[in-house]
């Protein structure tokens, strides 16, 4: 068993196998416990007072900030800023970039396999500015091929939106060059990064992102709190996304002039406790390296695989190579929806989303209303694969398909 | 009952073995209901005549919930005169709630197996879609009168064209948008 299990609280005395990591992770200790330091001793509103605690609790939303830049590898710190999720950091930039930048006639450009929180934003946008959206089609196992990107970003294309790996299949996009196609026509590029920030070292100037998206929750750090990095003189020469306080410069009774990058994107008070988890989350995964959790992950993923693949019933989606998953293993039952089966699963005490996945126009691609996906991480282990395994192997017979 | 018995006893011969459905002949109104969020979508059909359900039937695809309910509740609302029939919706509704008599509870047969559906609330719009769809047919019926439902008849599904109508008058598979 994993030493790092015993950090979870959530798994002690537990039986619950928990294969839903990519809808959300759990929380180790020490990410609590830096939440509760924080709390017991400094908690006040951070930026604006003139004492002790809310100096120190400015200090340590700083120094957050700091690490999800470092993180991420964004050369500047008021390049990043704090919002609740990857969804709410998209819609930022599609209010306050796209609104004020795209025109009629002009193109977005997405993949086939985004989740819904990176299409909605941009549909949004084309309708109400007249720009287009252009879809890329993946492989059947969610490669992206060159020819897509080479031929459908084009000189009409002003922003390109998409996922670093997509949350059904697991598949890693080619960031670097998609970026690379995108900058050649004078695109803007935008990677939601909410499924690859806890799988895998992210570096946004080596993708060539111009806007990045990521949230806290599925990282081992809190819900609530999430990050958007934009390159300096694009977040400059924005207008805010939501206005109020602690985003201001000077106020008068009829307007108003903003404060600089980033607290011009952070109005009222923020979430100064959710972003000290988040560092903490951050400080966790670094002690446990990515060369570890990825190579774990891909153990997992080869064990579950192999299993899957001896049962004729199954449906893999997805690469048939491990490692090119992320841990997502998403499949079907033959004969079986797979609400049933998630709910016959739960009566084991496993935890595996179904459904749509938030991703219908790939779900409507890969032909299908709807799939089941078990995601593991890298505190999962070989025997909860087994016992997972072991149970669908079983799940035709408790929904009355043969013994 | 704990849910592997569940489907073991009641939902896998409904799901796998249907009775009703089918399509039937010359329907009074057919109408589509969907759960967007699973992907259950069926499409219900009633013959109504003199003010009682003649016949019911099914078409469609979901989970084995929602396919068994929708089979349970045909067999129970043959021959039911239309309020009743509601008034049984209204009642299995109760009973997911927990707002349900045991009487109520009793007169719907064979469905009240789902009653510990109740418990699992992600699984309750599963349950549930069938007897919604009958009874805001019952409504229609009542609104349009059966006439006018007939005369309606006729005319094409305007499911897709337009979110806000999903009466459809022909065997319609498509799903209400949106």
């Amino acid at each position: 068993m994993s030493s790092y299990r015993e950090d979870f609280p959530i798994f002690k005395g537990s039986d619950v196998i928990y294969f839903d990591n990519a809808a959300t992770s759990q929380r180790p200790r020490q990410v609590i416990e830096a939440m509760r330091s924080f709390n017991d001793s400094c908690n006040a509103n951070p930026l604006r007072g003139l004492y002790d605690w809310s100096v120190r609790t400015t200090d340590a939303y700083e120094a957050a900030r700091h690490a999800v830049a470092h993180f991420i590898g964004a050369e500047r710190d008021c390049e990043i800023v704090f919002t609740r999720n990857t969804t709410e950091s998209i819609n930022l930039v599609a209010y306050s970039w796209g609104l004020a930048n795209l025109h009629a006639g002009d193109e977005i450009v997405l993949t086939v396999s985004e989740h819904h929180s990176n299409i909605l934003p941009w549909q949004m946008c084309a309708r109400r500015t007249g720009a287009r959206l252009v879809y890329m089609e993946c492989e059947k196992d969610g490669t992206l091929p060159a020819s897509e990107y080479e031929s459908k970003i084009t000189d009409r294309t002003k922003l390109v939106a998409v996922a670093e790996v997509s949350n059904v299949l697991g598949a890693v996009n080619p960031i670097r060059e998609i970026a690379d196609v995108a900058h050649r026509k004078g695109a803007v590029v935008l990677v939601d990064g909410a499924q690859s920030t806890p799988h895998m070292p992210v570096d946004v100037k080596a993708l060539g992102a111009d806007f990045y998206a990521l949230s806290g929750h599925k990282m081992l750090g809190p819900m609530g709190i999430g990050a958007l990095y934009g390159r300096i003189a694009l977040l400059e020469e924005m207008q805010p996304f939501l206005t109020g306080g602690e985003m201001i410069e000077t106020v008068t009774r009829e307007s108003a002039t903003f404060a600089p990058v980033p607290e011009k994107f952070e109005a009222g008070t923020v979430n100064a406790m959710g972003a000290v988890g988040l560092s903490a989350a951050i400080d966790y995964l670094n002690g446990v390296g990515f060369d570890t959790i990825m190579r774990k992950e891909r153990d997992l993923t080869g064990l579950l695989l192999d299993r899957m693949r001896k049962m004729p019933e199954v449906t893999v989606y997805g690469s048939e190579d491990p490692a090119k998953h992320c841990g997502i293993v998403t499949f079907n039952i033959e004969g079986c929806h797979p609400h049933d089966v998630a709910s016959v699963l739960d009566s084991e005490h496993i935890c595996i989303r179904a459904g749509h996945h938030c991703a219908q126009p790939l779900m409507k691609y890969l032909g299908v209303s709807s799939t089941a996906r078990a995601s593991l991480y890298f505190y999962n282990t070989e025997e909860e694969v087994e016992r997972f395994a072991d149970a669908l192997t079983k799940v035709r017979g408790w929904l009355g398909y043969g013994a | 009952m704990e849910l592997k018995q569940l489907y073991r006893e009641i939902v896998n011969e409904h799901n796998l073995h249907p009775s009703h459905k089918k399509d039937i002949a010359d329907p009074t109104m057919v109408l589509n209901g969907v759960n967007p969020s699973c992907g259950d979508d069926i499409t219900l059909q009633l013959s109504v005549k003199d003010g009682r359900i003649a016949d019911a039937s099914f078409n469609g695809s979901g989970c084995a919930i929602s396919q068994a309910s929708a089979d349970m509740m045909c067999d129970l609302i043959i021959g039911k005169p239309l309020e009743e029939a509601k008034q049984l919706s209204a009642d299995f509704m109760g009973m997911i709630r927990g707002t349900a008599t045991q009487e109520q509870i009793e007169k719907l047969d064979e469905a009240a197996a789902l009653s510990d559906i109740a418990h699992m609330p992600a699984r309750v719009k599963c349950a549930v879609l069938g007897w919604r769809t009958m009874s805001e047919m019952v409504d229609k019926l009542n609104a349009e009168g059966p006439q006018e439902a007939t005369a309606a008849g006729s005319s094409e599904c305007g499911a897709c064209a337009d979110n806000s109508a999903a009466v459809c008058k022909k065997n319609c598979t498509s799903r209400r948008c949106g």
